[in-house]
C-alpha cells in the first residue's frame, strides 16, 4: 500500500496564500497579487510583534533516544521493560529515572510526547527533523537555524562578526542552508576545550598582511580583469567572504568560543564531556549575538543493550541540559532563548531479542524550553499498550502532532511567519514550514 | 664463504632495487594507446563537430553576441582535467602535453585522461550521485562504494551506456555480488516497506536519472502550474498524478530476500489513493509518453528498461548528454540538469549530441571527445569587450563555475606536488592524499547530489583556505614544489613553476615582475617567499573557479 505523503513539494499543504495568488496571476487576475500580498504582509507584521525568542539552542541527540527512558516513561508497564521513572518539580509529570537534574528544571520545560513522522531511516529522518520536510532529491531544504539566520540577517549586519549559526561536535549531518545558500550552513567546531580551527594565521602578522595584500590587490584583481562582472543568479567571486573571514579572525567576539576562563566549578556542573562544554559555550555564543547553536550528542542508536547504553548517554545529557536551562534562567536569557532537545525519531515500545529497541517514528518526544514556550507542560500521549501490528499507528497517539508542528512552533516563537513562501532555485514556491504551531506550548 | 658474500651482495642489490621500485615514482605520464591524431578530421566525426559548432554559432549570431576568442591550450586542458578527473594537471603532465604538437595537445590529453582510471572513477562518482544520492543508505543492504566501483569499471571498460542503464534497472542478486542492485536497495526502508524497494522513490529517481525529467510533483497532485508536460509528439499534455504512479508500479514486484533483489513471480498490484479519491485503486504500470515503445514481454522492470533504453526514446540520450556535458564543463546545457523538457525547445548541441550517441551505440567516450573538441569548451572566459550573463548563458564565453569541494581538495593536493597523484603514485602518497582530501571535503562541505547547481561560498571555506591544515602542510611538505625550489636558484623559474602548478599557465610579464620584486626586496627568505607565492595563488579566485 502506498500513501499520498508529502514530499518536498509538500502535496497541497504549502499551496497557501502566495501559491494561490500566483495561480490567480496565471489566470489573468494578476492585479490582485501586489495588493493582496502587501495586505497579507502587513497582517504578518502585526503578528510578529509578539516574538520573544531571539536565539535557538538545539541539543541534538543523534541516533534517536528512547522516549521510554527519557521524556516519556511508562513505569510498571510491559513497554517500559523495567525502566523506571522519577518525579519532577511539576506535579504529575515524570521523566526517565536517570534524568535526575533535568527533573528539577521541569517547570521551565515542556514536552511533546505525541510526535510522529514517516521517516524511519536515520539519514532521512535527520533531514526531516532538522528541516521539517521530507527529503526531496530535487530540492534541499534549509535547517531551522538557517531559516532563522536568513530572516535575521539585516538586524545582525555589522553587529555579529562571528558565524551566527554554529554546530558544536557535529557528526556527518550538521545543519545546512539548503536552498537558502551555503552561507547559512552551520559553522562547525569541535570540543570547545580546543581552540576554534582555522581562525589563526599560520605565518607571522607581517607575512600574513603581505599575503592578503597581494591576494586582494594583485592576484584576484588580475583574474577579475576582462572577465564577467555581473554574474547571473547568486554567483559572486567571493571577495566578501574574504573580508568576513578576516573580520572574524581579528574579532574580539572569538572569545565567545573560549570556555577556558570559566571557573572549574561552573564548568563541572555541565559535566566533563564535549557535549557539556558545548552547552556551556552555547551560552557565551548567544550572549555574543549568535542566533542558533546546535550541540550534538550521538550514539543513541541502541539496537542492543538499550537500557545500559541509553543510561550512559543520559548521564552526559542530564547535567548539561539541566545546567544550561538553570544558567539561562539565572542570567535572564531563557525568555529570549529557545532550547530544543530531541533526536530524529524514537525507539520501539518493545524490546528486541538482544535487549535493544529499534527505530520508532510513530510516537516520540521532543522537549522545548524558553523563548516564549510555557514550561511544565506535556502535550500528547503515547499508548502504554501499543499494538504491534497495526496500519494506523498515529491513531494510538493522543493529540498527535507531525514533526513539522515543532518547526512551526519554533518559527512562531521567533515571530517568523511560517507560512511565508520562499522562491526556490527551481522556481517552486516553498513554505517555511508545512506544520501548525502547537498552541499548548505558546499560550 | 664467498658464496655467502655473493648471496649477501645480491640480496643488497635486490633490496636497493625493491626500495627504488616501491619508494620512487614509476615512469610517469604514459602516452595514450588510443589516441588517433586523425580522429577529429575523419569525415563522419568532422560532420558532427561542424554541425555542433554551427548550432552554437547560429545562436550567437541570432542573439547578436560576439563570442570570446579561443582560450589557450593549457586553459582548455585545465578545464578537461577538472571535468574528467576532478583535479588540475600536474607539472609533469603539463611538460608532457607541451611536447605534443600544439594542434594535437587537447585531443591527446583527452585520450590520456580517458585511459586513466581516475576519469572512470570520477565520472562514476558523479553518475552515482544521480543514481543513488550520497547517503549511506540502509545498513548492510546498501554498499555505495561497491556500487561506484561497479559503475567505474563499466565506464573504464567502455561499456555502452544503454547497457549500464539496463543492468541498473533489471539486475537481480545480492548487493555485494551484483553491485548494480544497489540502485534498488538504497530505497529499502525497514519501517515502511519491509522487504520491498520503495516504488515511489524508484520512480522519481529513474525519471530524473535516465529521462532527465522531474516529475516528482506528480506524486502528490496533478500539474497545475504548467511545469510538467508529457504525452506524445503532437499530443502534448500536462502531467497528472497517475503518470507518476504508473511509473512507480513497474517497481512494485521487486523484493529483497536471502538471495538479494528478486522480482516476485506473481504481479503485485500497486495501490494508491489519488488526491480526490475516497479509496485506493489499483494502478497498472504505464509510461508517460511513447507507450508504443513498451514491449509486451518480460518482467515489469525488464519492460521498463527496454522502454527507457529504446533508441527512439530520445529523452534517455538527452539525459546522459546533458549530464556528461555538465561533468566535462561544470554546467549543463539544460538547467536544472534533470529537468529537460520532453517537447523542447532544446539548446544548441543537445539534439546533435543525442543523435550521435544513439547512432554510435551509446559510446560515452566518443561523447566526451566531441564535447572536448567543441567550440563552447574552447571559448575563453575573458575578452577585451564586456562579457555579460548572456555570453555565458549561450556559451559564447566559457561560464565561470566554482570548483566543487572535491575539485578544490584534489586540486590543492596536486598543485602542491610536482609528480602526478594517480594510480601510479606511491601507496603512501595515495593514502595521504585520500585522508587529506576526505578531511578537507568533510570540513569544506560536500555539495551532495545536486552538485551542478550554483552554490555560494562560505566563510568556513575561506578560513580553510587561508589557515587550514591541508594548505599549510602541503606547502611545508618535503616534496612540495615550494620546498623543492630551494634547489633551484632561478627566481624566474620558481615563479613560473608556481603558476604552472597552481594556475596551469605561465605568468605574464606583469605577474613575473611583481613577484620578482618580492625576491629582490627580501634577501635571505627565499623559501618563505616561494611559499607565499604558492599560498596566494591557491587562495586566488583563479584557482577556485573553473574558467
Amino acid at each position: 500500500m502506498n500513501e499520498n505523503f508529502a514530499n518536498g513539494c509538500g502535496s497541497l499543504e504549502h499551496f497557501s496564500r502566495r501559491s494561490v495568488l500566483k495561480m490567480a496571476g496565471l489566470s489573468g487576475l494578476s492585479w490582485l497579487t501586489p495588493l493582496a500580498t502587501t495586505l497579507a504582509q502587513q497582517e504578518e507584521q502585526k503578528k510578529d510583534k509578539k516574538a520573544p525568542a531571539k536565539s535557538l539552542i538545539i541539543l541534538w541527540l543523534e541516533g534517536a533516544p528512547s522516549q521510554l527512558e527519557t521524556f516519556d516513561p511508562h513505569p510498571g508497564t510491559e513497554i517500559a521493560a523495567g525502566s523506571k521513572a522519577r518525579k519532577t518539580n511539576v506535579k504529575g509529570i515524570q521523566l526517565g529515572r536517570a534524568l535526575e537534574q533535568t527533573a528539577e528544571q521541569m517547570d521551565s520545560i515542556s514536552i511533546v510526547r505525541s510526535l510522529h513522522s514517516k521517516e524511519g531511516d536515520h539519514e532521512r529522518a535527520i533531514y526531516n527533523v532538522k528541516t521539517g520536510w521530507n527529503p526531496d532529491p530535487t530540492l534541499k531544504h534549509p535547517a531551522v537555524g538557517s531559516v532563522i539566520c536568513h530572516n535575521t540577517q539585516k538586524a545582525d549586519k555589522g553587529v555579529v562578526e562571528i558565524p551566527r549559526h554554529i554546530s558544536i561536535v557535529p557528526t556527518n549531518s550538521p545543519a545546512r542552508g539548503g536552498f537558502l545558500g551555503d552561507q547559512y550552513d552551520a559553522f562547525k567546531i569541535g570540543d570547545p576545550k580546543n581552540p576554534v580551527a582555522d581562525v589563526k594565521a599560520n605565518v607571522d602578522e607581517r607575512r600574513f598582511k603581505t599575503r592578503i595584500d597581494d591576494l586582494k590587490n594583485f592576484v584576484d584583481r588580475k583574474f577579475a580583469n576582462r572577465r564577467i562582472k555581473k554574474m547571473a543568479g547568486s554567483r559572486t567571486l567571493g571577495g566578501h567572504n574574504l573580508d568576513a573571514a578576516l573580520r572574524m579572525m581579528s574579532s574580539d567576539q572569538l572569545k565567545a568560543f573560549d570556555i577556558s576562563k570559566v571557573s572549574k566549578q561552573r564548568a563541572a556542573a555541565f559535566g566533563d564531556t564535549a557535549f557539556g562544554r558545548g552547552c556551556l559555550a552555547a551560552i557565551q555564543l548567544i550572549q555574543t549575538g549568535v542566533r542558533c547553536v546546535e550541540i550534538t550528542l550521538s550514539g543513541w542508536d541502541t539496537h542492543a543493550n538499550n537500557h545500559e547504553l541509553q543510561n550512559n548517554l543520559i548521564k552526559i545529557l542530564d547535567p548539561a541540559y539541566a545546567s544550561l536551562i538553570r544558567e539561562l534562567k539565572e542570567q535572564g536569557l531563557l525568555d529570549s532563548t529557545l532550547v530544543v532537545c530531541g533526536g530524529e525519531f524514537g525507539r520501539t515500545p518493545y524490546m528486541n531479542a538482544v535487549g535493544g529497541r529499534d527505530h520508532w517514528p510513530h510516537g516520540f518526544s521532543i522537549a522545548l524550553a524558553g523563548g516564549g514556550i510555557k514550561g511544565g507542560r506535556v502535550i500528547g500521549e503515547t499508548s502504554p499498550t501499543p499494538k504491534r501490528e497495526t496500519k494506523n499507528r498515529v491513531a494510538e497517539l493522543k493529540d498527535p502532532h507531525p514533526i513539522e508542528d515543532i518547526h512551526a512552533t519554533i518559527f512562531s516563537a521567533f515571530g517568523i511567519d511560517y507560512t511565508h513562501e520562499f522562491d526556490t532555485p527551481i522556481g517552486r514556491p516553498m513554505a517555511i514550514s508545512k506544520g501548525t504551531p502547537i498552541k499548548g506550548l505558546l499560550s | 664463504m664467498w658464496k655467502k658474500n655473493v648471496f649477501f651482495a645480491l640480496l643488497m642489490i635486490v633490496g636497493v632495487f625493491a626500495s627504488g621500485y616501491f619508494l620512487l615514482p614509476a615512469n610517469r605520464v604514459p602516452d595514450p594507446t588510443t589516441h588517433d591524431v586523425n580522429w577529429a578530421s575523419q569525415p563522419e566525426v568532422k560532420k558532427v563537430l561542424d554541425q555542433l559548432n554551427s548550432e552554437f554559432q547560429k545562436r550567437w549570431r541570432d542573439k547578436k553576441i560576439e563570442p570570446t576568442p579561443r582560450a589557450d591550450n593549457l586553459t582548455i586542458i585545465r578545464r578537461l582535467s577538472l571535468g574528467l578527473i576532478g583535479s588540475v594537471p600536474s607539472l609533469e603532465e603539463i611538460r608532457k602535453i607541451e611536447k605534443q604538437p600544439s594542434e594535437q595537445q587537447v585531443a591527446w590529453w583527452v585520450s590520456r585522461l580517458l585511459e586513466d582510471k581516475r576519469s572512470a572513477d570520477y565520472i562514476a562518482e558523479r553518475l552515482a550521485r544521480a543514481y543513488v544520492g550520497v547517503d549511506n543508505g540502509p545498513f548492510v543492504l546498501f554498499r555505495r562504494r561497491r556500487f561506484v566501483d561497479w559503475v567505474s569499471n563499466q565506464i573504464h571498460t567502455g561499456k555502452p551506456y544503454h547497457e549500464i542503464a539496463r543492468k541498473l534497472l533489471v539486475d537481480e542478486g545480492l548487493w555485494t555480488d551484483s553491485a548494480a542492485v544497489n540502485f534498488m536497495t538504497v530505497t529499502l526502508d525497514e519501517e515502511d516497506n519491509q522487504g520491498a524497494v520503495d516504488p515511489i522513490r524508484m520512480a522519481g529517481r529513474t525519471s530524473r536519472a535516465f529521462l532527465g525529467m522531474r516529475i516528482d510533483c506528480l506524486q502528490c497532485h496533478d500539474d497545475f502550474l504548467g511545469t510538467v508536460y508529457l504525452g506524445d509528439e503532437g499530443k502534448k499534455r500536462t502531467g497528472v498524478q497517475e503518470d507518476f504512479h504508473r511509473l512507480a508500479a513497474f517497481f512494485n514486484d521487486t523484493r529483497v530476500n536471502l538471495a538479494g533483489i528478486r522480482d516476485t513471480k506473481k504481479i503485485q498490484h500497486y495501490q494508491f489513493k489519488f488526491l480526490d479519491d475516497d479509496a485506493e485503486s489499483i494502478v497498472p504500470e504505464g509510461v508517460p509518453f511513447r507507450a508504443d515503445l513498451l514491449p509486451d514481454d518480460g518482467t515489469r522492470r525488464q519492460k521498463l528498461a527496454t522502454w527507457i533504453t529504446h533508441k527512439e526514446n530520445r529523452q534517455f540520450a538527452r539525459a546522459i548528454v546533458n549530464r556528461i556535458w555538465a561533468i566535462v564543463t561544470g554546467r549543463p546545457l539544460v538547467e536544472p540538469i534533470d529537468d529537460i523538457p520532453l517537447h523542447g525547445p532544446y539548446p544548441p548541441g543537445l539534439e546533435t549530441l543525442a543523435d550521435d550517441l544513439i547512432a554510435n551505440d551509446y559510446d560515452l567516450r566518443r561523447l566526451i571527445r566531441l564535447i572536448a573538441l567543441s567550440e563552447p569548451l574552447a571559448r575563453d572566459s575573458q575578452a577585451d569587450f564586456e562579457i555579460t550573463a548572456a555570453h555565458e548563458r549561450h556559451w559564447a564565453s566559457f561560464p565561470l563555475t566554482r570548483l566543487r569541494p572535491e575539485q578544490m581538495a584534489a586540486g590543492i593536493y596536486q598543485a602542491t606536488s610536482l609528480k602526478t597523484i594517480d594510480a601510479r603514485a606511491h601507496i603512501i602518497q595515495k593514502l595521504t592524499q585520500f585522508g587529506m582530501v576526505n578531511d578537507f571535503v568533510k570540513r569544506y562541505g560536500d555539495i551532495g547530489e545536486n552538485e551542478f547547481e550554483t552554490r555560494s561560498s562560505t566563510v568556513t571555506q575561506r578560513l580553510i583556505l587561508l589557515n587550514g591544515k591541508m594548505v599549510k602542510e602541503r606547502l611545508r611538505g618535503q616534496t612540495s614544489p615550494a620546498r623543492l625550489q630551494l634547489l633551484n636558484r632561478d627566481d624566474r623559474k620558481a615563479i613560473e613553476i608556481a603558476y604552472l602548478c597552481v594556475f596551469t599557465r605561465r605568468p605574464d610579464g606583469e605577474e613575473m615582475n611583481y613577484f620578482l620584486k618580492r625576491f629582490s626586496e627580501n634577501e635571505g627568505k627565499r623559501i618563505d617567499i616561494i611559499q607565499d607565492v604558492f599560498w596566494e595563488l591557491i587562495n586566488g579566485h583563479e584557482f577556485a573557479w573553473n574558467h
